[in-house]
């Protein structure tokens, strides 16, 4: 039995049953991820022996006869972006290479709670700022379905590790498209929760207002029992939605009969398309008819615009969030030579710009510059007027529909090095991504076989806010009917 | 300031730190003068990944306030990043409020310092909540030495009162800060303890000069660094002065010069231009993501209502046109605060004359509190004794001397009785007839004396009076007096 | 909307950025793309519209003011560049004098 190919609920079941001991499960996703890591660069750090220590734990309380969690002692990598005390939390950054937080993130918390067990941090883009892992200090994450390609971002780390079978799940932060996208280029199932679904205190911001943590895994149902303990109220987070937590495992398998689901026009008659994915969802539409789904064609008008838009909005909350970097309290310091400015203005400036990466730095200007004076109106205002209208397509496609479908990404995983020096190019990957972001909606990634060269595709599906559970349901059938086969990257030991 | 050849136009910011056991995003404490960096945590330090919570005080405090100064209370607030790097700023934003202020426009209402009985007026353009920075301890004379940061105070409530430029003197600048002072003690919003930066005062000031006709004004100066009222007034004076030296040089008028900010030197009695830290500032605000408006209900306001009390300028009125009192002695009690207020009005309230209430408070229970530097709350004596020994004075029980005696000694010995301390301080009615036989006495003993008031020298009297306390301490100098007036008379 | 390096500079200067003297004209150029990139929202007609800054209609979260353990003071300082176990220490704020 090769544990690899069970789901995170299979493993934890046997785990419970004491079948397999959470020490050897871990030990052995530890083993693989040791070999692939090399190749696939999917972690930046493993903390195998914590990891072993945590498991013992969950073995003796189970021993113990206690009744832990569904997914109590399985391993999970963690995206590097989620704080950890103790731990190096560093968002691939040189400005954080040495931060050890003093304290836990509460989504993270809530999984240890569960009895999950991290091994590792796993590589993201810098700050979260890419679509492809490559601008993280630690190095590019290689697509373990074809190594050339990118791993998707900037959640890249965890979707990699998932393809090439180094954990059952994984947990990443979206806020443009950051767990889709990932995982739709190394064919993995990836949820990104309505905007204050799961607490943001202790995710290191990139754009408040966008950020959101969300996981990835194999099986439909992984992420439906993750998300159980993932998401919830949090006193510390003020955008944090006051909301019971549904049991989303146990939604699973409703009839689709009479369910109304939208095809998203603009997105799949986008030009921009790749006839591999406009195929996808031509097949998911095939399915959810056959499951008795009625298919409506929605529109979503703005779609042009939601590129444009996220790239002010999330800029401009990213250039105050990231101002906190200035080498005083924490982080990388570097001093200067103090020329007509104070020493003080120096040592800022010059860790500033030694410690961020070309992206990043490229973001930061770029929402400073559409925050000041004489831009705020027609950059970031505009934005926001844009953000409204993008919001309110939403609100009339789920007054007519109950989820919408339609592609992740215009392309399958492209080219490592392909996008990077053209970011225009690089951010119009996010076009059928950063609407849910942009409009707080629930949006989930769903494999869907592979294109002719191997590559996977994948469909997305979103859903109004809150629609969590409807969205993995009709995933879970999906994948139940066989349009999604959970499977390790192709030549993957 | 008439005389001066121009009009000083000045309005006020002030900061005041309000009165919360946490600080206003997190819930570490805002005690002052703890360890540097010890009341700290991810919050405040601006962590990554750490998140503001609204302290509800806070906007609690901030309402009461609010409503105190006639402001309109905004049905929904929201919270704003101003952008700029400082070391004691850990986030490199403040988070404040910038279109949507928790308290709009209002006004404060204050004794013209020139004219008690008239009030002045100052309007205020709004009052919004922000977070403290911290403190940054610069090793100013070389600039070499590294900067320290203390954090401790970073997050710390504070609420920004910005007036209009109705000022026009020094004197109306402190008297306005010394009513808003006193209003913020009575609302219990703030300690205002300038010492501990509690209140902070900042000026902005230019003046208005006739020139044949016209009126021109002078640029803005910012003036700040005033840490008490005395710096306030003086900073006005010299800043004025100066200005208009300024503008004989250089006839420089508003908008010709940029905005300057300048620092009280209070040793030297002079301002002087301070780094601008801000110069060429564009503090990209923006509402901040991290936090949701604030919906103010009507609870809330009505809960603030509630609490505001009755404020200084009622109070006054209220001792002026119910006790009879004079605006100064009304403002003088209403000046030492509430405590004393309540204290008067229970020793009139059990019958003591107010008159005679509020001078004894205002010399002898004020001078004793002072002295022993307690609050009226520990004041020794109670307002119903205090009232006991007024009352035995209005009645003629005890002259006002041995009334001042029976004060002292029941500060000390509080728990008795007044007939207690009066036998222990030996106090009985001596009646006339006795008095004139001591009269006659000393009339015999003190010849000269005699023949002094027989000429008309009335001095000598006192002499006698002194005597007769010798002689026997109950004789009431008064009767004393007119009966060795009228014996002498009589020879 | 083309940025000349001075824009760069005006820009780079309230975000506490530095870029090689050399590198400043292709950044300004690229700079320029983003922005002629996102430019192109001026078409969408926004009349009237309420501006979003938030996605879901959250509002009014408070907390009690109660005390709160924070860190220790050891817990605060770890992380810092520079401190002489008491403060945090940072070069001089004040320009040297000559
Ligand atoms: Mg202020
Ligand atoms: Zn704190």
């Amino acid at each position: 039995m090769k544990l690899e190919h069970l789901s995170a609920v299979e493993l934890g079941r046997k785990i419970a049953s004491r079948e397999l001991s959470s020490r050897e499960v871990t030990a052995h996703f530890l083993k693989r991820t040791e070999a692939a890591n090399a190749s696939i660069n999917a972690f930046v750090r493993l903390t195998g022996d914590e990891a072993l220590q945590r498991a013992e734990g969950i073995d003796a309380r189970l021993a113990c006869g206690e009744s832990l969690g569904p997914l109590a002692g399985v391993p999970v990598g963690i995206k590097d972006i989620l704080c950890m005390s103790g731990e190096l939390t560093t968002c691939c950054s040189r400005m954080l290479e040495n931060f050890r937080s003093p304290y836990t993130a509460t989504a993270l918390q809530q999984l240890l709670d569960a009895g999950l067990v991290p091994i590792g941090k796993n590589n993201m883009d810098e700050f979260a700022m890419g679509g492809s892992t490559e601008t993280g200090v630690h190095g590019v994450t290689r697509n373990p379905w074809d190594v050339a390609r990118t791993a998707g971002g900037s959640s890249g780390g965890c979707a990699a590790a998932l393809a090439a079978g180094m954990v059952p799940l994984a947990i990443g932060t979206d806020t443009g498209g950051s767990v889709r996208q990932p995982a739709a280029f190394c064919g993995v199932v990836g949820l990104k929760p309505t905007y204050g679904r799961v607490s943001r205190y202790g995710l290191i911001a990139f754009a408040s207002s966008l950020d959101q943590v969300g996981p990835l895994a194999h099986y439909v149902e992984d992420i439906a029992a993750c998300m159980e303990s993932l998401a919830g109220h949090d006193p510390r987070d003020s955008t944090s939605l006051d909301t019971p937590v549904p049991q989303y495992t146990a939604e699973l398998g409703a009839s689709l009969k009479g369910l109304k689901v939208g095809v998203v026009r603009e997105h799949v008659d986008h030009p921009a398309l790749d006839d591999s994915i406009r195929l996808a969802v031509a097949r998911a539409q095939e399915t959810l008819q056959s499951l008795g789904a009625e298919l409506i064609d929605v529109h979503l008008p703005h779609t042009a615009y939601s590129v444009a838009t996220y790239y002010i909005v999330a800029p401009c909350e990213a250039s105050g969030n990231l101002e906190r970097y200035e080498g005083v309290h924490y982080g990388f310091r570097k001093l200067g030579e103090a020329g007509a400015s104070s020493p003080l203005d120096a040592m800022i400036a010059r860790s500033r710009s030694a410690g961020f990466g070309d992206e990043v730095k490229r973001r930061i200007m770029l929402g400073t510059f559409a925050l000041s004076t004489g831009y705020y109106e027609s950059y970031y205002k505009k934005a926001l007027q844009v953000r409204r209208l993008i919001a309110n397509d939403y609100e009339q496609a789920f007054g007519q529909v109950d989820v919408v479908l339609g592609p992740v990404t215009p392309t399958t995983a492209f080219k490592i090095g392909e996008k990077i020096n053209d970011p225009v190019q690089m951010y119009l990957e996010d076009l059928f991504t950063v609407g849910a972001n942009l409009a707080g909606l629930p949006g989930l990634a769903l494999p869907a076989g592979a294109c002719p060269s191997g590559l996977p595709t994948a469909i997305q599906l979103q859903g109004p806010a809150l629609g969590e559970a409807r969205l993995l349901n009709v995933a879970y059938q999906l994948q139940q009917s066989g349009l999604h086969q959970p499977s390790l990257a192709a030549g993957v030991a | 300031m008439d005389s001066a050849p121009y009009k000083i136009v000045v309005g006020i910011e002030v900061h005041v730190q309000l009165d919360t056991i946490t600080k206003l995003f997190c819930g570490c404490s805002t005690a002052f003068g703890a360890a540097p960096n010890t009341q700290v945590c991810p919050v405040c330090l601006g962590l990554p990944g750490a998140l503001p919570v609204i302290n509800e005080r806070a906007i609690e405090l901030a309402i009461r306030t609010g409503l105190a100064l006639n402001c309109e209370i905004a049905h929904e607030t929201k919270w704003d990043r101003k952008n700029y790097f400082y070391p004691d700023l850990p986030k490199g934003y403040q988070i404040s409020q910038f279109d949507q202020p928790i308290c709009d426009v209002g006004y404060l209402d204050f004794p013209n310092p020139d004219a008690p009985s008239e009030t002045m007026r100052v309007r205020l353009i709004r009052a919004h909540l922000e977070e403290d920075a911290g403190k940054s301890m610069h090793d100013e004379a070389a600039g070499k030495a590294d900067s320290r940061i203390d954090l401790n105070r970073t997050g710390t409530p504070l609420l920004e009162i910005v007036s209009q430029p109705d000022i026009h003197s020094p004197q109306a600048a402190k008297a306005y800060l010394t009513e808003l002072r006193l209003l913020l003690t009575y609302l219990g919003v703030s300690d205002c303890n300038m010492q501990e930066g509690s209140l902070r005062a900042d000026a902005n000031v230019n003046l208005h000069i006739e020139q044949d006709g016209e009126m021109l004004a002078t640029p803005i100066v910012e003036v700040k660094n005033l840490n008490s009222f005395r710096a306030v007034e003086r900073a006005l004076v010299y800043e004025s002065q100066r200005q208009y030296a300024q503008w004989q040089k250089t006839g420089q008028k508003l908008g010709e010069a940029p905005k300057q900010t300048r620092g009280w030197d209070d040793a030297a009695g002079v301002t002087i231009p301070q780094r601008e830290k801000e110069e060429s500032a564009d503090y990209r605000y923006f509402p901040d993501p991290d936090l949701v408006p604030l919906r103010i209900t009507d609870a809330w306001l009505t809960r603030g209502r509630e609490q505001v009390g009755e404020l200084p300028a009622v109070l006054r009125q209220r001792l002026e046109s119910d006790f009879g009192l004079k605006p100064y002695d009304a403002d003088v009690l209403v000046s030492q605060g509430r405590g004393v207020v309540e204290y008067f009005q229970r020793a009139v309230a059990t019958g003591a004359n107010p008159k005679r209430v509020s001078s004894w408070v205002q010399q002898d229970v004020m001078r004793t509190l002072n002295e022993r530097s307690v609050a009226i709350e520990d004041f020794p004596l109670g307002a119903e004794q205090f009232s006991v020994l007024l009352q035995a004075i209005d009645s003629g029980d005890l002259d006002n001397s041995r009334g001042k005696d029976v004060f002292q000694y029941w500060l000390e010995h509080p728990a008795l009785k007044l007939d207690e301390v009066k036998a222990a301080l030996g106090i009985a009615v001596v009646d006339r007839g006795e008095l004139e036989s001591l009269c006659r006495e000393l009339l015999v003993e003190n010849p000269k004396v005699v023949e002094q008031v027989k000429a008309g020298d009335l001095k000598g009297l006192g002499a006698l009076i002194g005597a007769a306390k010798k002689k026997n301490p109950n004789a009431d100098p008064k009767l004393v007096r007119e009966l060795c007036q009228t014996l002498i008379q009589q020879m | 909307m083309e940025l000349s390096r001075d824009d760069v500079l005006q820009v780079a200067g309230l975000a506490k950025l530095e870029f090689p003297e050399a590198e400043l004209d292709a950044f300004a150029v690229q700079l320029g793309k983003i922005v002629t990139f996102v430019e192109q929202l001026s078409e969408v007609d926004t009349a009237g519209v309420e501006p979003m800054a938030h996605p879901l209609d959250l509002h009014s979260a408070k907390r009690a003011d109660v005390l709160v353990a924070g860190l220790s003071h050891a817990q605060a300082l770890a992380n810092a560049p520079k401190s002489d176990g008491e403060f945090f220490l940072v070069p001089p704020v004040l320009v040297k004098k000559p």
